[in-house]
């Protein structure tokens, strides 16, 4: 899968390969922190959801959060890892004012999943497999805030000891666009899962970014971390500027000094922030505040079993379905709309469900800046829509004006098509009627459209005007050459 | 009343069960003795007013013929435990006016019992010496003293404001929390009872932390029996500490009974080491002897690993102590520098330099040294390994023994200004405990005798995880037989 050739950069020395690895940090989805009971909603007034652990009082105590062990078990099965059934909660000491204990509680040597992999999906319809080397439960920090007061600097707890998934993988993707897509895809997983909400606004998703430049097919370049990239837009402009940077760098005859950098997007630069050797010594070790994490082998199989279907099992299925990758993968990006085409879907030919979803429907919502879980037209009104194309009873035409009757009146489809007579009118008596009709007050056109068969367009929409565009437009087709003694088109 | 209370916790408990006294008139007594007993320094914080409060309470509840295990009973309290709505110190600078709005889980335990607080016993500085010399409130001195001498000699560590309480009858019995000997070796030096339990009996939570895989509550009271009696409301499995153990409470006072006809008393050999007195090694057989006097049988056995076991401790406890200690750094509450800063770094710098003493600091660079990138391995791994390997020695001498007959403290109480300067020779004060801890064992410290300068010295019995009903009933012999009844002269009262 992976032979698929890199996107290559061009510098002054030739072409240069750009290796990506990641490190997302995804908040677990959990009403409590990983440690403590106190609530992890999202805005709340600052300092108002910490409890005395949180805040590291003396002689407070960590106590592990089942629900946030299950979470990071049910993402791993997602990401096709290895559970580890045996895990250790390890320290990472350092000092800031917004980590309350003057350690994190990590994981370091022994984390909760071992490796796996995931497939992206990339916008020439190709795919590329990324792989994962770990996935491990830590607890996030509080917040610092330097603007408030010109004299002091705040510290807002709420966020103090957030169960975190750190999710670490592979140098595997060769450019913005291969680690942009690792994100969407990633994110489509943990929300499919329910592990996740992936919001990147809310900080729900944060990426670290691994970026080193080598020669193709060369040995590995020395690699710089850049913090705390927000936004799939940023992570494009933050590997295409440190990539840069590192091919001058390189090509001027200096050479890349591993450092950890911090992307600036208001200068649209990477900064550093310290070098190696300024890295912090962690002093990780094993928190004997809590025992080694154990789990039964029974208790992550039912996980397992509950795991819903995941985004490429369902674009698999939908390709089965006859859509295209393309459109299989637009539709499983995001569960809502993969639910909202499968309702669509139901009973009715597959890729003109999908074509009708896309063309029409995400077209409306787009234009009404709405998410597909606020459509105005349910799956089913649509779907009973699709159905009336296909046995005739309405023309592709009136379906996009019930359409719009329905996206703002509401209503039932059906009895719309019914109560306002917009069935399409396929009885040869009144096609023919409305032929004889526009023949008999336009006779100098029947003589035109003898000499130029062309002008049987203006025929055909005539008696569409006159049939008020109820009159299946083939059916008028076909009558009206049998009427002119028209020849077929060749 | 005398303000002098001899009385044991059980036959304080007995008389206020038949209404003899009342919790009020017993904790008067101890209210007055501990303020005329100042010079002693046992007491960190008295909490006179909540001690009365919460005796009227006990008296009205015995009055009903209601009342838990330990209705009425005064206790001293470890300043190591947060109390809520009671200033805790910790024996440290860097807790400023801390008062904890919450409560640990033991001392929750003991006012459910019914206890009565008397207040905050005094403690090496975060539990970390063994002489109770490194307290931000000041030495505690021992209420014993050599014979013939004036001078001021130390009760011990950390636990040593609890310990002289309890010799001084300043209080029925009082907590103490034990790390690498922190209780036992007190107990030893001031005449009294100390029982380290099992790690994992006594919820950690609410416990100021020193070393989090070591530290243990435990009671430090008169007799073996109080012992029991105290263990047994103090212990409990909390789902508030996930390293507390879901084990059923026993009835130790029960279990101390029945006596050690055929229980096998083990001798570990490596614990026979150069330069303790001859007092301790006699003392020791002596032990030994009125357990087989009682019918026990005495097995040699062999701790090869002992040798490591301090080397072991002083890598282990510092590290753990060193990540403990970072959350005292001035930014939420504690002592924060008043000088001057200019950036966090140096409020962190002058608040822990100011807040912290010497050991404390010296324990800090120690630990960070060990958990150091390119240390570790040498250092933390390795002592984790030695760990193991003590562990292991225990289980195999327990295949051939029930109990460990040993003695507690190479020495007896030393004086005052003794050791300060002397890092190692005061750790040497914790060779026959640290074992005891690393192996997460119980250990019990029960008084067998007097040196030739008339200072008591303790026997210590080892048990198995979470027997400490053997550990008693075998201390209780050595207590039955020994007929300690010494005491220090009163010369520490105020009139």
């Amino acid at each position: 899968m992976n032979t698929r050739p890199s996107k290559l950069v061009k510098g002054q020395t030739g072409e240069w390969e750009v290796v990506i690895g990641l490190e997302v940090h995804a908040q677990v989805l959990s009403k409590s922190k990983l440690f403590s009971g106190a609530s992890t909603e999202f805005g709340a007034e600052p300092n108002s959801q910490v409890s005395f652990v949180d805040a590291g009082m003396p002689g407070m105590l960590p106590v592990i959060n089942e629900k946030c062990v299950e979470q990071a078990v049910r993402t791993g099965l997602g990401l096709k890892a290895k559970i580890n059934l045996f895990s250790i909660f390890d320290r990472k000491n350092y000092f800031y004012p917004d980590l309350p204990q003057g350690y994190q509680i990590s994981q370091y040597k022994n984390p909760i999943v071992g490796e796996g992999e995931v497939t992206i999906d990339l916008k020439d319809g190709e795919s590329r497999l990324v792989g994962i080397e770990r996935l491990h439960l830590e607890q996030d920090a509080g917040k610092s805030l330097h603007d408030q007061n010109p004299d002091s600097s705040y510290v807002d707890l709420n966020r103090s000891g957030i169960a975190l998934m750190e999710i670490v993988t592979r140098p595997d993707m060769r450019s913005s666009e291969e680690a942009a897509a690792f994100l969407r895809k990633l994110r489509a997983i943990v929300r499919y899962l329910g592990t996740c909400d992936g919001n990147m606004d809310e900080g729900s998703m944060r990426a670290d970014v691994n970026v080193s430049v080598r020669k193709p097919g060369g040995p590995l370049g020395t690699r710089c971390e850049i913090k705390n990239v927000n936004s799939m837009r940023f992570i494009a402009q933050a590997v295409e500027y440190e990539a840069r940077r590192q091919i001058d760098i390189i090509e001027g005859g200096g050479t890349i000094r591993q450092e950890t950098r911090l992307f600036d997007s208001r200068l649209n630069e990477t900064r550093s922030m310290r070098s190696k050797e300024e890295a912090h010594d962690y002093r990780y070790f094993p928190d004997p505040d809590l025992l080694p994490l154990e789990l039964d082998a029974n208790w992550v199989a039912e996980i397992e079993k509950s795991l819903p279907e995941l985004p490429d099992a369902k674009k698999a299925r939908f390709m089965g379905l006859g859509l295209s990758a393309y459109d299989a993968s637009v539709l499983v990006a995001e569960r809502d709309l993969a639910d909202y085409y499968e309702d669509l879907a139901k009973g009715v030919d597959a890729k003109a469900a999908a074509n009708w979803l896309n063309n029409e429907i995400l077209g409306r919502l787009n234009r009404d800046g709405l998410s597909i879980s606020q459509a105005p037209v349910s799956a089913a009104a649509n779907n009973a829509i699709v159905a009336m194309i296909s046995d005739k009873t309405i023309s592709g035409k009136i379906a996009k004006d019930l359409l719009d009757i329905v996206w703002s009146d509401g209503g039932d489809p059906r009895a719309i098509v019914e109560a306002r007579g917009l069935r399409q009118v396929t009885d040869t008596g009144a096609i023919d009627a409305a032929i004889e009709a526009v023949i008999a007050a336009n006779p100098d056109k029947v003589e035109d459209v003898k000499a130029k068969p062309k002008l049987a367009a203006w025929f055909v929409g005539q008696v569409m005007k006159q049939t008020g565009g109820k009159a299946n437009p083939a059916a008028v087709n076909a009558a009206l050459k049998l009427r002119l003694n028209l020849p077929d088109e060749g | 009343m005398s303000n002098s209370v001899p009385l044991t916790l059980a036959e304080a408990r007995d008389a206020l069960k038949a209404r003899k006294i009342s919790s009020k008139e017993l904790t008067s007594a101890l209210v007055q003795g501990i303020a005329q007993s100042r010079g002693l320094n046992a007491f960190v914080t008295e909490t006179p007013e909540r001690a009365l409060a919460m005796a009227a309470a006990s008296d009205a509840r015995l009055a009903k013929g209601e009342g838990g295990a330990l209705e009425g009973l005064p206790l001293a309290i470890k300043d190591l435990f947060c109390t809520k709505g009671v200033k805790t110190t910790a024996g440290s600078r860097i807790l400023g006016n801390f008062v904890p709005p919450y409560e640990s889980t033991v001392t929750q335990n003991l006012w459910n019992a019914g206890a009565v607080m008397l207040g905050k016993t005094n403690l090496d500085e975060f539990a970390m010496g063994s002489s109770n010399e490194t307290s931000a409130a000041g030495p505690v001195f021992n209420p014993w003293r050599a014979k013939n001498s004036n001078a001021n000699l130390v009760p011990g560590g950390s636990s040593g404001g609890s310990a002289a309480a309890v010799a001084g009858d300043l209080c029925l019995a009082a907590t103490g929390t034990d790390t690498g000997g922190s209780i036992r070796q007190p107990a030893a030096v001031t005449g009294i009872v100390g029982i380290k339990p099992t790690y994992g009996r006594c919820s950690r939570f609410g416990i100021v932390a020193f070393a989090s895989s070591l530290d243990q509550a435990g009671p430090m009271t008169k007799t073996v029996r109080d012992a029991a009696i105290l263990l047994g409301s103090m212990a409990s499995v909390d789902p508030k500490d996930s390293t507390s153990m879901d084990v059923p409470v026993p009835d130790y006072e029960k279990q101390m009974e029945g006596g050690i006809k055929g229980l096998r008393v083990g001798i570990p050999k490596e614990y026979r080491i150069d330069g303790v007195p001859a007092d301790i090694g006699g003392l020791w057989d002596k032990g030994a002897a009125w357990l087989k006097a009682q019918g026990a049988q005495i097995v040699e056995v062999s701790l090869p690993h002992t040798k490591y076991a301090l080397p072991t401790y002083y890598i282990v406890a510092p590290a753990e102590c060193s990540s403990n200690l970072a959350r005292y750094d001035g930014v939420r509450f504690g002592h924060r520098t008043s000088g001057s800063v200019h950036d966090i770094t140096e409020l962190y710098e002058k608040s822990r330099a100011e807040g912290f003493g010497a050991e404390v600091q010296r324990r800090i660079l120690i630990g960070t040294y060990v958990l150091s990138a390119g240390y570790y391995d040498a250092y933390y791994a390795r002592a984790q390994k030695l760990r193991t390997l003590i562990k292991r020695d225990f289980d195999k001498a327990f295949e051939s023994c029930d109990v460990l007959l040993t003695p507690t403290t190479p020495g007896p109480a030393f004086g005052v200004g003794e050791k300060t300067s002397d890092p190692v020779s005061m750790y040497l004060n914790d060779v026959f405990t640290v074992t005891v801890n690393l192996a997460g064992l119980p250990g019990l410290s029960v008084p067998a005798g007097l040196t030739e300068n008339g200072l008591p010295l303790g026997l210590q019995l080892i048990g198995k995880a979470f027997d400490e009903g053997t550990v008693l009933r075998a201390g209780l012999a050595i207590e039955q037989a020994a007929q300690f009844q010494h005491k220090p002269a009163n010369w520490w009262r105020a009139a």
